[in-house]
Order: structure tokens, then sequence, then C-alpha cells
């Protein structure tokens, strides 16, 4: 038995981490953040660079055929420094709907797509997904309809993965295909937009290969759920060496704030709360190769206590930083924002819980 | 991440679970620890160092199993036992403080003589830190001990000394060295509670019982042989044994086992037709403190995999103690409400009041209360975290008010 990340993990996210150190410095963050895409084309191929792409999709489609805790470690760096690009669905939920809900065929021609850097599919849930929003679309042959908001990863996407109520999940090109509409808003998050798809008929090859649609529908919203609670993760983690440093170095009343125990205290609550945290990402990402019911709580109490637990740290990190944590000045509150987007989308944390006391039948 | 045993620990959970099968009913019951362990428990003690189920990795000449340590195979047996609600031994503060001090810091003689007789449950420890002057400030004792014909003389006051009452010997934090700055006048003494000089008075608790003491000194004698390091030590090592206190309190599998017994409750108890589980502000508390559980239950093994590589945790490991401890009060207080008008009725005194569930949970619930503050309050914790975890600057310096006259 071992609790914790190998080696390659650690490298991972000390690559990562490097890596965007290095290229998102504060005014780069600003720069892009301004668009409020989430995606810039520089970043992007650096980010292929580093080889996260390929991080879901299996080495036989030339990917790099790694875990959900890769991916989840992976997520927690890219909260950490806020970075404005796709990941949770198009690097995870959409090649993992290929691999659970595609044939072979469909796996053939878009899953080294994805790794290549050359396809960013969002995705989107008619129903299932527990966050709020107009959530419709019916099939009519391969003749897909109706209206989906909140849906992730949708800026500069090239094609949509939509989930049916019944499991199956629609794929279709993002531009010039009559009958789709997109339309990308900025959202509270400048690093990563929302997009609303509004479908009339539109030409989509249907992914209903898996045995069980339902099952594994779920099974995708789960490890978009984990990806957003280690976001999140990072992204409190982020706020709290913020604070803690700043705490060292902002002097009131002759002594650094730090050394008054109200900040002290601060500091040690949100450190607290925060280190459980990240070992329940990490179970909560390695239980989603396990037994199902063990995997769907695991991640269902993921994404709601970290919604929590975020929203408190995003709280009293700014706190600590007195009136500069209000202003734009400093910049955290692009972290406060993006804990608070992860909240809201998939799910958030009451709707989770719910779900978690149905699978483990506590009521039906 | 591998959350799997290896070949060697699946069997040592199966030998553990056919062992808890085959014996499970001598067990005492579960819990407590509050009193003097009878003749049940001191039996069920015996079997279990027997096999190997408790004390396993203190060496045999002190009276253990002598295993190397391997942090997995304490964590099997405890879970084990948690699940089966079967008792993993007997639980107190000579045996979890004062035991691995020794080992850590005593000598071969006083390894050799102490150990055994606690770990077999013969004999009964109390701790005395806490002064009425000094509780969150440790160091400022000002019980003394002076030597005369060979032996330390001690005179002063000790406070919430738990088991006082039955206990045989108290590790106790004294001043020695009255010209030495206030860390360095201290020493630790091992002082039988049979001395003469010695009084107990019992300190009735919020929970209207007497689980505290305070205890009196008045020229008690021990012999100047009784003393763990040397003089002036006595801060070093009340600092080793109040490691092993914070690593007790906070821990993850009470917690697990607790849940387990708040859903259990939560499913048959009715409130005006429905099962609690069935009431949504109720079964959203349960949640969120399950989610809080969990994330407690995979800290701990974080921690232990940390341990079992000799790696240092830092501030992950200061942070248990308050974490744990703040998570079992607000599940008791979960508890309470569940019972609510009906859990009222109360009789915390006398040999039938812990057989009463709703009795027993308000006790628990006021309790943890006691374990927020004890061993380092939540306050000094958080100090700790701050100054020792994160590197944060000590409070500077303040002079007491002065006295007006």
């Amino acid at each position: 038995m071992e609790f914790g990340l190998s080696e390659e993990q650690l490298m991972l996210t000390e690559s990562l981490r490097g890596f965007l150190d290095e290229r998102l410095p504060m005014n780069k963050l600003r720069e892009i953040a301004e668009g409020g895409l989430g995606f810039d084309g520089e970043l992007w191929s650096g980010l292929t660079e580093q080889g996260i792409m390929g991080i879901m999709v299996p080495e036989d489609f030339g990917g790099l055929g790694l875990s959900l805790l890769d991916a989840a470690v992976a997520a927690e760096a890219l909260g950490y420094h806020a970075a404005p690009t796709p990941f949770a669905a198009a690097l995870v939920m959409a090649p993992l709907t290929l691999i659970a809900s595609g044939d072979r065929a469909q796996q053939k021609a878009w899953l080294p797509r994805i790794a290549s850097g050359e396809v960013r599919i969002g995705v989107g849930f008619a129903g299932m997904s527990g966050q709020t929003g107009e959530a419709v679309a019916r099939l009519d042959g391969n003749k897909l309809s109706g209206c989906i908001t909140g849906v992730l990863d949708g800026g500069d996407a090239t094609h949509f993965i939509v989930y049916l109520g019944d499991g199956r999940a629609a794929l279709f090109a993002a531009v010039e295909e009559p009958g789709v509409s997109v339309s990308t808003h900025r959202s509270l998050d400048r690093t990563r937009p929302v997009t609303a798809l509004v479908l009339h008929d539109a030409r989509a090859a249907i992914l209903g290969a898996a045995n069980d649609p339902k099952a594994a529908a779920t099974a995708v919203l789960d490890a978009g759920r984990v990806m957003l609670a280690g976001d999140t993760l990072g992204a409190a983690q982020s706020m709290f060496d913020k604070a803690l440093l700043y705490s060292k170095e902002r002097v009131q009343f002759n002594r650094v704030i730090g050394s008054f125990q109200a900040v002290k205290h601060t500091l040690a609550d949100i450190i607290t709360m925060l280190e459980p945290c990240r070992s329940l990402v990490w179970y909560a990402a390695h239980a989603q190769d396990g037994p199902a019911e063990e995997a769907r709580v695991a991640a269902l109490q993921a994404k709601a206590h970290l919604g929590d637990a975020g929203r408190e740290i995003a709280r009293l990190a700014t706190e600590v930083h007195g009136g500069m944590g209000f202003t734009d000045l400093l910049g955290l509150h692009y972290w406060f924002k993006r804990i608070a987007f992860n909240r809201q989308l998939l799910g958030a944390p009451e709707r989770c819980r719910h779900e978690a006391a149905v699978a483990q039948e506590w009521v039906s | 991440m591998d959350l799997r045993y290896s070949s060697r620990h699946r069997a040592l959970q199966e030998d553990a679970r056919s062992f808890i099968k085959e014996y499970g009913h001598l067990s005492p019951k579960t819990g407590g620890g509050r009193k003097r362990p009878d003749a049940r428990a001191l039996d069920w003690q015996e079997l279990l160092l027997e096999r190997g189920y408790f004390a396993r990795n203190i060496p045999r000449e002190y009276g253990g199993f002598g295993l190397p340590v391997d942090i997995m195979e304490l964590a099997i047996i405890a879970e084990e036992f948690s699940i089966a609600g079967v008792s993993p031994g007997i639980m107190n503060q000579g045996i979890s403080m004062l035991v691995p001090t020794l080992l850590e810091v005593g000598t071969k003689e006083q390894c050799i003589r102490w150990i055994g007789p606690t770990i077999r449950g013969d004999i009964i420890w109390c701790q005395g830190y806490s002064e009425p002057g000094s509780g969150s400030d440790l160091a400022a004792a000002k019980t003394s001990a002076r030597v005369e014909d060979g032996q330390f003389i001690v005179n002063g006051q000790k406070i919430w000394t738990s088991s006082a009452h039955y206990a045989d010997m108290m590790f106790l934090l004294c001043r020695t060295e009255s010209d030495k700055s206030k860390h360095d006048g201290l020493s630790y003494l091992l002082v039988p509670m049979n001395a003469p000089g010695i009084e107990v008075r019992p300190l009735v608790t919020m929970t209207g019982r007497a689980e505290f003491n305070e205890t009196f000194f008045t020229d008690v004698r021990v012999p100047t042989d009784q003393i763990v390091m040397g003089r002036g030590d006595g801060w070093h090592v009340a600092n080793v044994t109040l490691k092993y206190e914070r690593m007790l309190l906070g821990d993850a599998n009470k917690l697990t086992y607790r849940l387990a017994r708040a859903v259990e409750l939560m499913k048959k108890t009715m409130l005006a037709g429905r099962r609690f589980i069935d009431i949504p502000e109720y079964r959203e508390r349960l949640l969120k403190l399950q989610g809080e559980v969990m994330a407690s239950k995979y800290h701990g093994l974080r921690l232990m995999t940390e341990q079992a590589k000799g790696e240092d945790s830092g501030v992950k490991r200061l942070i248990v103690k308050l974490n744990g401890t703040m998570i079992a009060y607000r599940l008791s207080s979960l508890v309470v409400d569940v019972l609510g008008a009906a859990g009222l009725a109360y009789e915390p005194v006398g040999e039938a009041s812990e057989d009463d569930e709703a009795t027993t949970w308000q006790i628990d619930n006021m309790y943890d209360i006691g374990l927020i503050i004890g061993g380092g309050s939540s306050n000094i914790q958080k100090n700790i975290i701050g100054e020792r975890g994160l590197g944060l600057p000590r409070e500077p310096k303040s002079v007491p008010p002065a006295v007006r006259g």
C-alpha cells in the first residue's frame, strides 16, 4: 500500500509548474484573460510540447495512456496558475467519451487528433450534469437539435460532444455546419468562458458503442468533476501561498502581519482545510478505476468538498491581503473566480452531495 | 498510488480477521477508557500481547512482541478491530504517551522496569503537566522538586490530571533548577501515586462526572533515579510525550467509526414519521461530514506512507489534532441533534450511565470539547501550525500587567 504520488507524477507537476511559471506571468495572464476565451494559441502549443494533450489518450492512439490521477495532478498545476486553457473537457472528458462510447473507427479518427493538439472538443450535458441553465437535446437519426448552456471548454473549440439524457453522446464540428450555432461568452472567470449551443438538425456522429451508456456517461461526468476539484485544489493552494508570503512581508504596527495571531490563525485554518483536500482529490482520481459505487461517492464528495473548502479558502486568503486583495492590482481575484467557476460547473456541492446519498442508497 | 495490500499484509489481515472471529467475544466493551481496566480487559490485553496485536513493535525484553516497525501492519490491525467493534486493547496515557517516550529517551533499566507492567495494564499512569497558572504555557510550571538526602522532594499542584484517582504512577513535569531559565529548569519525574503527601481531589467537569482531578504535593519523596533523562531536560522530554499525544488525538479511525454509527442511527431514528436520513437538512449535514471524514482518512494514509518512507511530514502532521477533534465534535453534535428532545434525559454518574446510548453521546459530545482543549488547545495548535509549520514569526513578548498596590 502506498498513498501518494509516484516519481513520474511528481515530475509531471514540477515540469508543468515550471513551464507555467515561465510562460504565464501575471501580465501574460491578464492579457489572455482580457479576451476571456480560455484559449491562447501560444500557450496551447507550449502545453502540447509539455505532452499533456495525450494524457488520457491510450498509447495505441498516440497518447500517453496515463491514469486519471495523472490528469488530476495536471489539473492542480493548471489551477495553481489559473491557466487559461481547455483541459477538463477537451483533454479528459472528450477522450474518455471516445474510449468508453466510440467504436473502433471513431477512436481511430479522433483520439490521435486529440493527442496531437489538433482538435479541441468542448463537452456539454443535456440533463444529468446537475448544473443550472438550459439543457435539452434530442436526436432524430443522426440529426441533433436542442439547446445546451454552460458547455465546458467551448472557447475556440473545434468540435463538441453533447451527452443525451440516455447516456449516448453526439459529436459534431463547431463551425461551418448548418444548424450549429455556438456562442461563447466571457464568464465571471476570465480564464475560462461559458459556451451555449443552439442546434437545429445538426449533423452529428453518434458515440453509442458503450454497453451501458448511462453508466459510461456518469463515469465521464464524474471524471470531469474530479478534474474541477483538482483545479480548485491548485487554485486554493496558490491563494494560500500568496497569502502566506504577503503575511510575511506586509508590515503594520511595526510588525509583519503574520506575527498577529488573528492572521496566523487564519493561515493555520486554511492549511488545516487544504492538506486533507489534496488527499481527497488524489483518492477520488484513483478511485475512478475501481468499483462503481466507491468511484461515484469519491468523485461527488471531492467535487462537493473542494467547492466548499475552496470558497472558504478563497475568502480567507483574500482577507489576509486586506484592501489589496480586493483590488485588481494584485490579480488575486483571478483565482477567487476560478474557484467560483469550478464550484458551479458539473453540479454545485449540494447537488453532488445529494447524488452521493443516492449512490449509497441512503435515499432513492 | 497503490491502495492494495501486499500478500504479507493480506495474510496479516486474514489472521486478524480469524483471530477476531475466534476470540472477539472475549473483548471488553470498546470506548470508555475512563476507568481502571477490569479483569476482562486485563485478560483480553494479555491475549493481544501474546498474539502480537498489541505492542507489536516493542522489544521482547520490554514485554512487547518485538517485530520491526511496519506502519501498515499497525493500520491493518487497527482497522480490522475498529470495523469489528472489538477492543484494540487498553488505551491510556501511560501506553500511548509514556511508553513511546521511554523508548525514545529513557534508559534501558527504565524501559525494563516500566514498559512491561504498563502495557499489560498493571500500572496505570496519569500525566502531571498543567497547573492552575500554566496551562497553554506549560513551561511556566511552578511545581518544584529539590534534592534532599538523595531524593527529590516535590511540592506544588497539578490540574487536569485525568485518571489520577486510580492511577499508580504519574509522569510529572516540575521545576528542579530554580537558577536556570524557564525552559531549562524543568525535569521529568516518575512519581508513585501512593507516596505520602499526595492528595487527589476530583474535579467535576461539564459532563457532571469527575473525569479529572487536582493533585496536590506536599513534601512528596521520589527516588532520584526516577527521572527521565537528566535534570533540566524536562522540557525536551515533555515535548517528546506531547508529540505522541497529538498523534493520538484526531485519529481518523475514530472518525470513520463514528460516521458509520451516525449513518446507522439516522437510518433508524424517526421524526414525525420520516427517517432522519430522509430529511434533507440533516442528510446534508451528514454528507458534509462524510466528505470531511474521507479527506481526513486519506490524509492519514498519506501521512502513514510518508512515515513508512522516513519522510518528515512537517505541517501536514501538525494539522491532524486540530482537524480531527473538530470533526469529531461536529459528528457527535449531529448525533445529539438526531436524538433530539428524546435524548435529553441525562444521568451521567453511576454504573448504568454508559449503557444508555443517548447519555453516552451527550457525554462524548461534551468530552469532545475537552479534547479540543486538552493536549494543546485549538488556539495553541494554530500557533504551532503557524510558527513551526508555516514559519510565521512568534508573537512579540509582552510583560504581564503590573499589579496595582
